[in-house]
């Protein structure tokens, strides 16, 4: 056994903190699944089925992939007898959202060449996904990856997934230092397993239990996390990581003269997603801890990972995040027990203050004289022409991009002397365009018709909803104002529509709730307003408050603001009792 | 003689009876007391049982059926009968359950048999026609022999099953009673010729000269079958249920799943049987030719079904696909196109012509005017299509599915269909009338029982009996192995029936797959190849006792497939080529090796 024990009987001294009961199936197939491995073997030498079976349909995702097919299409196929178009949507592992542009042009080759969809998906998880991968291209496309220098093991599944780092190019120095630390946090918390390895690099297989020697998890455990585990590295005030929709913060606290780093706020327990209906399930906004040392880093986030492992509830999957775990132990309990395991004592948290979100669209200096032009991407869906453009200054491009958390591509490091040719590029192929901050700052999740859970669109139709709310801008003569609109395809959290002033979650085809009240820093949870309601109903909705906010706002009142001054909806204090009231 | 009366140690009373029976029951009472002697026909009354009594010793004759749609076989019953009815020797079987080295010892030997496509005698003929052709074909001296061949004389080895039997059996030494009779689709009148000559023929050299014993069909006639109310001459009047895609837009071709309500009719199937669709063509088509033609459509001609209008006889009647050599002649000879008179000429060319043009294409490329009888009489009948059924009762109740592949036949720069294939895939809506009937396939047929396991051998449409033996083993619950080989063009276009096998699969119902894309990849792989790959499992089946079933195209396929089959007996058993095709005979013998081939 390793110095971590991995028994939770045996690490935790407060057995009444577990839950007990019967554990999740989901517990037992990451048992059985010898460290991650299952028979996806098996299932790549399938000839039948172009999916994965059982047990691996899950396990893959801890490879980062998830089992998915072409819901437009399936049910022409099903009725023609056929299996639906099965594939895998493929999400990378990139810490802080930082690539190459020799990478970039192996990832758009592979996407032109392999995928159904032929995009590049980038994320609000400062990473890019892969969709539309049939089974036959999955080894390969790892291999490809991996001659890249990339991978995408752990990305998804109960485990702690791409480590999101603020993107702000411009302090350089404490964004160097910043995403080092996001990718020391997203290297020391991987999974050890070799499986990945073993299974799409045909590296050799170096234990087995024959010998005695097994794999070893010494901080996530043989049955991994209770859930999914989502972290950050944020420098503030800018919150694009949207910190509140995360288990886990690091706040970047930087000395006097703002580029050297001292240390970090530690922030727990947020997360936005929740089950239509069941009250026991609540967004939430996260919780200061306090302050540590840059050097303990490492520590404070195992053994905040290694409590959640311990005491994260294993019997119910829709309440064994995080945030759930605090609300039934207590804050206060929860602190102690990570001092304990990290063998060190917070410091009173150091005062932080969060601003706004978005990217600064455009042209900026950084502070040692380098230019950084920031991409909007509608959706984060590079197609066609766009990405063409993005490869064509990926060809020329010295520096690096980075992913932003608003699904944007920055094009970081350029010299003065290749300013010129870049924006040229990037014009061209319409990635320089007039658009209004309402739409910059928009955002949805991918939803149909890839995404199995997808109750409703969300990317399809996020731009024609924008248009909508340009119109109404407009009309009540508020053009330069903008609301945070997001829209989710079902209450899972990706759309993060639940940090929205307007937040849009579907219910059906055709049908969304709607929630307002967020606000534009991303430290408010909006409440619903309107239940199962189509999108004319919604709206129709929209255009009345928009005209009453722009009649009755206070100087520079924000959407979300007015809404809960008005009394529209009421202000959510806190998500457990407030939410569904 | 001396005086029965005193002399034979019977009762009286029994001499008196026997004196008012009829010649022939006194045959049959000679035979059966003649066998009940000598221990054997205590089991049943009324089996073969011969022996001559008194005279020139009577002949026994052997009628062997080698029969695809029951064509051939319903020949040799007629023909039987009629031996039968004039108290002959005879024993009627099908070539298929019939032991190839049995011939030697014959007496006098009949064979009708058809043809198929590719000019191979039909399925069951196989292991007798091997045999006969094989290093190990016997010497027939002292067997006599006629043969009558079933053919289509559109197709280029017209009636070479029949031929080959003819000649073959000559060349080992038997005697030739009469000559062999090559019948083309339309048959009937030159059959019945030939069976009233064979029976004068065999009545002279078989009749012997004291009385007859009667002959009995061999009980193992593999064509017992419950007869239906419904067959091919009264076709019963059904409903499509449905008729949709089973592959993608993408396939670049049409293959359909039909679904027929069969309703109130008690029409039973079994899974290996085929359905036959009595076709039409369409009105298009059928205004196409008129027009070509130079005709209105009202003229009158005499036909089959007596006076009827052209257009009506062009589209119930007439095959506007298919043309015959005899007909192309016909037509050349009036048309004042060189070119075609040389076409015609040239064997291969006309072959080849004759392959892919149907009737438009011909009356566009070398037009002349045609009067309406003329045309009707060069025309083939239209015969109704054969699809093998791809659903089990015990699954599907009163309905019959098949999966049917449109045709499609370009001529003139467009593109025609099958008229069956086109009538199912196109022409009926949901809830029309079609009519049907059922073709038994016996030599078709699952394992008895359900702990052998089977392996199914069905690329392209090939693949419909097997999803039918799939519906048939579930709802048996057998336990025997299944695999499956299927191939097609493409992985995500065109596997037919795809989520029905995985969905076996899962179940446990279907142990193997082995798939061959063609399109997909830059190998053409096909199911020959996924044998060869799996030579040492399949080896393994076949030693466990497998029954291997191939349906699908014959030209082509069926044949790469048994070469790659003979490859893996000879290679994984360690035979030589002939112990290989023995190998494959015994198997077919024991039912254990099996086509549905077209």
């Amino acid at each position: 056994m390793s110095a971590t024990d991995q028994d939770p009987k045996q690490a935790n001294e407060n057995p009444e903190l577990i839950v007990q009961g019967k554990l999740a199936d989901n517990e037992r197939l990451k048992d059985e699944s010898n460290y991650l491995r299952g028979t996806i073997t098996n299932d790549l030498g399938d000839e039948l089925s172009g999916g994965f079976r059982g047990d691996n349909f899950q396990l893959i995702r801890f490879h980062g992939m998830y089992a998915q097919d072409d819901r437009d299409i399936r049910p022409d196929l099903v009725a023609r007898k056929l299996e639906p178009r099965k594939n895998v949507m493929l999400r990378c592992r990139l810490p802080g959202g930082i690539i190459s542009p020799e990478q970039w042009l192996g990832i758009d080759k592979f996407a032109t060449e392999s995928t159904d969809y032929g995009s590049i998906r980038i994320t609000n998880r400062q990473t890019f996904q892969f969709h539309g991968v049939l089974k036959e291209n999955v080894k390969p496309m790892h291999q490809w990856l991996n001659q890249l220098g990339l991978d995408s093991l752990a990305t998804a599944g109960d485990v702690n997934r791409n480590v999101l780092c603020t993107s702000n190019p411009v302090e350089s120095q404490l964004q160097k230092e910043a995403y080092e630390w996001a990718k020391k946090l997203s290297e020391h918390l991987l999974p050890k397993t070799r499986a990945y390895a073993e299974i799409w690099l045909d590296k050799e297989k170096q234990f087995s239990t024959e010998d005695g020697i097994e794999d070893d998890e010494p901080i996530l455990g043989k049955t991994y996390l209770p859930r999914k585990f989502k972290t950050t590295v944020i420098i503030p005030p800018h919150n694009d990581v949207d910190m509140h929709a995360n288990d886990m913060n690091f706040v970047a606290i930087a000395d006097k003269s703002g580029k050297k780093l001292l240390g970090f706020n530690a922030v727990v327990g947020g997360g936005l997603s929740f089950t239509h209906g069941m009250k026991h399930t609540f967004p939430t906004t996260a919780h200061d801890l306090g302050y540590i040392p840059a050097k303990k880093l490492l520590d404070c986030a195992e053994a905040i990972v290694s409590l959640q492992r311990d005491w994260g509830n294993r019997v119910d999957r829709t309440n064994a995040k995080t945030r759930y775990t605090i609300a039934r132990v207590g804050l206060e309990t929860f602190k102690a027990e990570v001092e304990r395991r990290m063998d060190h004592q917070f410091k009173p948290v150091r005062p932080y203050e969060l601003t706004e979100r978005g990217d600064r669209i455009g042209w900026i200096q950084g502070e040692e004289g380098l230019h950084h032009l920031t991409l909007f991407v509608e959706n984060g869906r590079l197609l066609g022409k766009k990405k063409e453009g993005a490869a064509e200054i990926a060809r020329i491009h010295k520096g690096d991009f980075r992913l932003t958390a608003n699904q944007n591509l920055i094009v970081a490091g350029v010299a003065e002397e290749d300013k010129a040719e870049i924006e040229a590029i990037a014009k061209a192929h319409g990635l320089i365009a007039d658009t209004t901050e309402q739409r910059q700052r928009a955002m949805a999740c991918v939803s149909l018709p890839t995404c199995p859970l997808a109750m409703a669109e969300a990317e399809r139709y996020l731009p024609t909803l924008i248009d909508e709310i340009e119109v109404m801008l407009k009309k009540h003569g508020m053009e330069d104002e903008y609301i945070i609109t997001r829209i989710a395809g079902c209450p899972n959290g990706c759309g993060r529509a639940m940090l929205a002033e307007m937040g849009l979650v579907g219910k059906a085809p055709g049908r969304y709730n709607l929630y307002l009240g967020g606000n534009r820093a991303g430290t408010r949870v909006p409440k619903q307003h309107l239940e199962n309601a189509t999108t004319e109903e919604i709206l129709k909705e929209a255009d009345t408050l928009i005209e009453r906010w722009s009649k009755e706002r206070n100087d520079g009142e924000e959407f979300g603001d007015f809404v809960i001054r008005a009394g529209v909806v009421k202000e959510i204090q806190c998500s457990a009792t407030d939410f569904w009231d | 003689m001396s005086d029965p009366n005193s002399s034979m140690p019977v009762p009286v009373q029994l001499t008196e009876q026997l004196s008012s029976l009829t010649a022939q029951q006194k045959a049959f009472l000679a035979g059966y007391l003649w066998a009940e002697s000598n221990g054997a026909a205590s089991a049943v009354v009324g089996l073969p049982a011969a022996a001559a009594v008194g005279g020139a010793p009577q002949r026994s004759i052997t009628v062997i059926s080698a029969s695809a749609t029951g064509n051939a076989a319903g020949i040799a019953k007629k023909l039987t009968e009629k031996l039968k009815s004039e108290a002959l020797d005879v024993t009627l079987t099908s070539a298929g359950s019939y032991k190839a080295r049995q011939l030697a010892k014959e007496d006098i030997v009949v064979i009708s048999t058809s043809t198929q496509g590719d000019g191979e005698p039909p399925e069951e003929g196989v292991p007798l026609h091997s045999y006969l052709f094989g290093k190990k074909a016997p010497k027939l001296d002292g067997v006599s022999f006629a043969v009558i061949g079933l053919g289509d004389s559109s197709y280029p080895l017209f009636c070479q099953a029949g031929i080959d039997f003819d000649t073959k059996l000559g060349e080992l030494g038997a005697e030739r009673l009469m000559d062999r009779v090559d019948c083309d689709v339309d048959y009937e009148a030159a059959s019945d010729a030939w069976i009233d000559a064979a029976v004068a023929k065999l009545k002279d050299v078989a009749g012997g000269s004291g009385a007859a014993v009667a002959g009995a069909v061999s009980a193992v006639d593999t064509y017992t079958h419950e007869e239906s109310a419904y067959n091919k001459d009264n076709p019963y009047t059904a409903t499509l249920l449905t008729s949709h895609p089973l592959v993608t837009d993408n396939a670049g071709r049409i293959i359909q799943h039909v679904e027929i309500d069969l309703d109130e009719s008690g029409l039973q199937y079994q899974v290996g049987d085929a359905l036959g669709i009595v076709t039409n063509n369409p009105s298009e088509l059928v205004d196409e030719v008129l027009g070509l033609c130079g005709l209105s459509g009202d003229e009158n001609i005499e036909g089959r079904a007596g006076t009827a209008n052209i257009r009506q006889a062009l589209a119930q009647q007439c095959d506007l696909n298919q043309l015959t050599p005899k007909f192309l002649a016909d037509y050349a000879a009036t048309a004042g196109s060189d070119d075609l008179s040389a076409l015609v000429e040239d064997k291969d060319k006309l072959q080849d012509f004759q392959a892919w043009t149907p009737l438009v294409g011909l009356l566009d490329a070398y037009p002349q005017k045609l009067e309406a009888q003329r045309l009707y009489d060069g025309l083939k009948p239209l015969a109704p299509r054969l699809y093998s059924i791809a659903s089990s009762q015990e699954e599907v109740g009163e309905e019959v599915h098949l999966c049917v592949g449109l045709v499609d036949i370009e001529a003139n720069g467009r593109v025609y269909h099958g008229s069956a294939s086109g009538l199912l895939s196109n022409r009926l809506e949901e809830g029309d009338e079609v009519q049907v009937f059922v073709e038994p396939n016996p030599r078709f047929r699952l394992p008895e029982s359900g702990d052998t396991p089977v392996i199914m051998i069905g690329p392209g449409t090939g693949i419909a009996p097997f999803r039918a033996f799939m519906q048939q083993r579930n709802a048996d619950g057998a336990q025997g192995r299944n695999w499956l080989f299927f191939g097609n063009r493409n992985y995500r276009d065109d596997f037919l029936y795809h989520a029905e096998w995985i969905e076996y699969r899962d179940s446990g119902l279907l142990h193997d797959v082995s798939l061959a894309w063609s399109r997909d990849g830059e190998d053409k792989v096909y199911v020959q190849d996924k044998i060869r790959e799996n030579a040492e499992a399949f080896w393994q089946a076949i030693e466990e006792g497998a029954h291997i079933y191939v349906c699908g195209d014959a030209s082509r396929m069926a044949k790469d497939v048994e070469r790659a089959i003979l490859d893996v007996i000879a290679e994984q058993g360690g035979k030589d080529e002939d112990d290989a095709v023995e190998y494959l005979n015994e198997l077919r013998e024991a039912d254990r090796y099996q086509r549905d081939v077209y």
